[in-house]
């Protein structure tokens, strides 16, 4: 299968600020991708979305509540409501849960502290379309965020568990989660990143595309994108 | 016009990491008898007469605050 064929359209909120590292690192690994500004409303041309990091509209009142009701997020909740693959970076994660395209919320860090450092995650079974890695893999990804604590009640979370929804977990270096768990922002369950029911909307607080060309220190980001831009395919049917 | 004080504060159940480090705090300058700080958010909000009062709390479960970590309670001031 060759390079072309998937089209990825990154969405930019005025604030966003990983959206040139998304771009960056798509087009690293051959693939075709440009930016939609949160004032368009027109998506045909694009087979996947990324919502990329940042501080849409400031991160006031909270943070993604503003970003959306975005003009663009109405056409991006049809996009996904059709079963076509929608990433949500850190802030992008967030905008996704204020859209209730993900369950949960995701609160201040537990220690309060902004937290920038390479985590190890673990990759966990389940049915997000976005991720074709074995169970167990362990990535390591850097985190750059106050509000990634993410939360929910008892019953979404067992919803979660129970459906494969879990994606990613911070976990220790050799891929185990001690009892306390390990999350360094106090995620439940040690929680990183979900996808929904269907599998086609993922979110998660890590940063794969700051760790595709070595700069930052770790390449796992490119072989996490090769995944899922495989899986983003077979989703498109190309 | 209207004036309305909104009160958003964490869900019961949800962690409020600041409430819990404020209440942390006050335990180390000695206040013994604190069981508990919760910190929220106070939204003043101005609005013709003709916004209902329907139409407020729609703001505040649409956008003002998140159902789904935090409850809110609105006082015509």
């Amino acid at each position: 299968m060759g390079t072309q064929g998937c089209r990825f359209g990154v969405v930019v909120f005025p604030g966003s600020n990983c959206e040139q590292d998304v771009i960056s690192a798509l087009r690293h690994l051959g693939l075709e991708a440009s930016y939609v500004w949160h004032q368009d409303t027109d998506l045909s041309g694009y087979d996947a979305l990324v919502l990329p990091g940042g501080f849409s509209y400031g991160d006031y009142l909270r943070c993604g509540a503003v970003a959306r009701f975005s003009p663009v997020m109405e056409e991006v909740v049809r996009f996904a409501g059709a079963g076509r693959p929608v990433i949500g970076i850190c802030n992008g994660f967030q905008v996704l849960t204020e859209a209730r395209l993900l369950p949960g919320a995701l609160i201040r860090n537990r220690r309060l502290k902004f937290i920038c450092a390479p985590v190890p995650l673990r990759v966990e079974k389940s049915v997000c379309t976005w991720l074709d890695l074995p169970e167990g893999t362990v990535l390591t990804l850097p985190i750059n965020h106050n509000e990634g604590n993410y939360t929910c009640d008892d019953h979404t979370l067992a919803e979660l568990v129970e459906g494969g929804q879990v994606v990613l977990r911070y976990c220790l270096p050799d891929g185990t989660r001690p009892p306390g768990g390990c999350a360094p922002n106090g995620s439940l369950d040690d929680i990183a990143g979900i996808c929904n029911a269907a599998g086609n909307v993922f979110g998660l607080m890590p940063h794969p595309e700051r760790a595709v060309d070595g700069i930052s220190g770790c390449t796992d980001g490119a072989g996490f994108f090769s995944a899922v831009v495989a899986s983003a395919r077979e989703v498109v049917g190309r | 016009m209207r004036h309305y004080q909104i009160h958003v504060t964490a869900k019961k159940g949800i962690f409020d990491p600041a409430g819990t480090t404020a209440q942390h705090a006050l335990e180390n300058l000695g206040y013994d008898g604190v069981r508990g700080v919760k910190i929220g958010k106070l939204i003043e909000l101005a609005a013709d007469d003709s916004v209902t009062a329907d139409e407020v709390a729609q703001m505040c479960a649409r956008l003002l605050a998140n159902p789904v970590i935090e409850d809110f309670d609105i006082k015509e001031a």
